[in-house]
């Protein structure tokens, strides 16, 4: 199965795709002010959010209005060209040859952090690279040991501290450790913190601070760990981690469920911080590779 | 971000001279604001649409009270009718006759129900109740090592078996012990996976069949987008649903999640959930809810996030001395840890009502934290107090005491007498948008 039947595949689950009430909208409908206005319902009703649902539909009215846009066919492949627009396109999440490599996965609390390190780290170990995990979520009841779990399924190695210990020590002693053994991959699993918390913040930072003292060019990926359940919200949460440790990509969990996920152009829309991964089930093959392209293409399918 | 709904809405109504009454064309061109803001919010779509509507019925005809201008009128509408909408149910759990009285939590999974199972049984223990905690999640990895290492922080027993196991056996073998043991509140952590898992569905109904909970609640996420309404309507269709709980309300989302819960399912908000320590479960006020969703300022949740932050003497005089316009550099410094304690300023000002206007310009970098209380401790203790004796010469040997540079001292005093006046603004009542509202 290709990547693209593999997306498309985790997409229909969602049974609507992200906006695939656009193809029922569409049907045997003449562009019009009307369409154009039900049309920014979707948007919205996708999570796009209002501000930009509203520049996406103006920009097809300016389309429109430029004699661009006759009928719906045309519409639609405008409104692929807006989002496609939108949407950043990053690399992809692997080892670059540098040796640890070193991921760090942040996100506010219970969005999936864990469980996308987990697959994650099958991804790598199925690849044929080692991997240690790193259980700084040192806080959270349990944390630590689903992180084991994890880290047991993955065939990776785990360092971890006692409960409570501090979250950047144990960050240190993984770097330090996987550098001396010659492992290829370190990901640092954080405790889920709110943006808004200054002091847990200021403790991410540190994390980040102690790993590029080991290794100046780690982490190499800041992975931002999105709830595609959550609504605009995830644009502050998107700014204010981007702000504290430079977030350099986002993995967008849960969107095998009903929620289409559409925070992200809202999220693209304003922040240059591109969806690397995607989770589409529970299973560890439901962790894909973002393509903005393909991504766009199964909306519409 | 800082401009509040009643100023956009004071913008709109500016052309309409003199009071009078409400107009339809003012009113639906209020409305629009209205709905932004609620879209913003997250409120679900369908729902907005049904709420404005009903808005607009009310308002339009209404006679402009005298007093305050048809913007905040049109707001103080919304505002009820959203309280209303909210404030149907009753904060209680209510026990059963002959107990144990057994509480289902159901949800998504990450929407927190563990940590809400172990602070509800918090709250029970605090009262003189015995809980007991039950951990159904037999599938997440470590879901019963967690559940089992909160109760033992809270000092509540939790039954558990093995992961993988069957639910209703573990359930079964809670209510024995339960009754053996004289625990007359059982509290059900079920597992978390999405509302459209037709498996974990079948489970719950199997469950609530067997168990016949007192209440059953869904716990759900306040940062949940659109969604929320097909999260809330499965749940409530599939479990009958008493009430809901809604968690992570400490960060800053506007949380019109709430809003889309209460119109699908009907079913009051119970409880939300403000912090990760376990006794972070408060009850559901809908006033300071509906001025949370339409962006306005919440002078109640400034005031209890300083006591969160700070401890309660150092909160009180915080609040003291904002209200009286006693605000010196030393202040200043004071509050600055507190206020970082808080979270970032600017969601701190935002919540006091009317400010809106005046941060414009007024940006305040919590980076520049550091550099301020540098300046501030290279001051001598006069001028501390006392900003307008601090001449050129003052700030050269300020800047170089504190390493910065006399711009930098510049800047603060001015920011610093921006933040004096409309605190005294604020504290007149001049800036109040809404001075009317109970917050």
């Amino acid at each position: 199965m290709g990547l693209f039947e593999k997306l498309k595949q985790g997409l229909s689950k969602t049974k609507k795709a992200l906006i695939g009430n656009v193809k029922t909208l569409f049907k045997g409908r003449k562009v019009d002010d009307a369409l154009l206005d039900e049309l920014e319902e979707i948007l919205i009703m996708a999570d796009v959010g209002p501000g930009a649902s509203a520049s996406i539909t103006e920009a097809l009215r300016e389309r429109v209005r430029q004699g661009k846009i006759s009928d719906t066919d045309e519409l639609e492949s405008a409104l692929r060209e807006e989002i496609r627009g939108i949407l950043k396109q990053g690399h992809r999440v692997m080892c670059s040859g540098e040796k640890p490599y070193v991921i760090l996965a942040v996100g506010v609390n219970g969005v999936g952090k864990t469980t996308t390190i987990g697959k994650l780290a099958r991804r790598f170990t199925d690849h044929g690279f080692t991997v240690a995990l790193a259980a700084s979520d040192t806080f959270r009841a349990a944390a630590i040991e689903q992180l084991e779990i994890w880290a047991e399924r993955a065939g990776a190695q785990i360092i971890k501290h006692r409960s409570g210990a501090d979250p950047a020590a144990v960050a240190y002693d993984a770097v330090v450790s996987a550098r001396s053994k010659g492992l290829d991959v370190v990901i640092i699993d954080t405790a889920g913190r709110l943006h808004t918390k200054s002091n847990l913040m200021e403790e991410l930072k540190k994390i980040k601070r102690v790993v590029s003292r080991e290794i100046p060019s780690a982490p190499h990926e800041v992975l931002l760990v999105l709830d595609a359940t959550s609504g605009q919200n995830a644009i502050n949460q998107a700014r204010m981690f981007d702000e504290a440790v430079g977030v350099t990509g986002i993995a967008l969990t849960k969107l095998d469920g009903t929620a289409k996920g559409g925070i992200v152009i809202a999220i693209n829309k304003e922040l240059d911080i591109p969806v690397k991964l995607i989770g589409v089930g529970e299973g560890v093959d439901d962790l894909q590779d973002f393509d903005a392209k393909s991504f766009v293409d199964a909306l519409f399918e | 971000m800082f401009e509040s709904l009643s100023e956009r809405l004071d913008g709109i109504f500016r052309k309409l001279k003199g009071r009078g009454l409400l107009r339809e064309e003012d009113v639906v061109a209020a409305l629009k604001e209205v709905r932004m803001a609620l879209l913003e919010a997250d409120v679900n779509f369908k729902v907005v649409k049904d709420f404005v509507e009903r808005v607009k019925e009310r308002a339009v005809g209404k006679e402009v009270i005298e007093s305050i201008t048809p913007g905040q009128q049109v707001v103080k509408i919304v505002h009820d009718e959203l309280c209303s909408l909210m404030g149907g149910g009753q904060s209680k759990i209510s026990l059963a006759p002959n107990p144990p009285t057994v509480i289902m939590l159901v949800g998504l999974h990450g929407s927190g129900k563990t940590t809400t199972a172990a602070k509800l049984a918090k709250g029970f223990k605090k009262d003189g109740r015995r809980p007991m905690l039950v951990a159904l999640d037999t599938q997440r990895p470590a879901a019963i090592e967690q559940l089992r290492s909160l109760g033992e922080q809270i000092d509540v027993p939790v039954h558990s078996t093995h992961a993988g196991d069957n639910p209703l056996n573990v359930y079964s073998g809670a209510f024995d012990i339960a009754n053996r043991e004289g625990r007359d509140i059982l509290i059900l952590d079920t597992a978390g996976r999405l509302h459209i898992n037709e498996e974990l569905m079948r489970e719950l109904e199997e469950l609530k069949e067997r168990a016949r909970p007192r209440e059953t609640l869904l716990v759900a996420d306040a940062m949940t987008g659109q969604d929320a309404v097909n999260i809330a309507k499965a749940f409530n269709e599939r479990l009958d649903i008493d009430g809901v709980i809604l968690t992570k309300m400490d960060g800053d989302a506007r949380g019109g999640a709430a809003l889309s819960i209460v119109s699908v399912t009907g079913k009051p908000i119970k409880f939300i959930g403000v912090g990760e320590k376990l006794d972070f479960l408060e009850p559901f006020h809908p006033d300071r809810m509906a001025s949370r969703i339409l962006g306005m300022g919440d002078v109640v949740s400034l005031v209890e996030k300083a006591q969160a932050a700070v401890d309660m003497r150092e909160a009180m005089s915080l609040e003291e001395r904002l209200r009286k316009n006693i605000f010196t550099f030393d202040d200043l410094k004071a509050q600055i840890n507190q206020i970082r304690r808080m979270g970032p300023l600017e969601n701190i000002l935002s919540m006091i009502p009317g400010l809106g206007k005046h941060m414009k310009g007024l940006k305040v970098d919590d980076r520049a934290f550091v550099k301020i209380e540098a300046i501030i401790n290279s001051m001598t203790k006069e001028e501390r107090a006392n900003y307008t004796i601090i001449n050129s010469s003052r700030k050269r040997r300020i800047a170089q005491g504190s390493g910065t540079t006399v711009a930098d001292v510049n800047r603060l005093i001015k920011q610093y007498v921006a933040m004096k006046k409309m605190l005294k603004k604020v504290r007149k009542g001049k800036g109040l948008g809404l001075p009317q509202f109970r917050f």
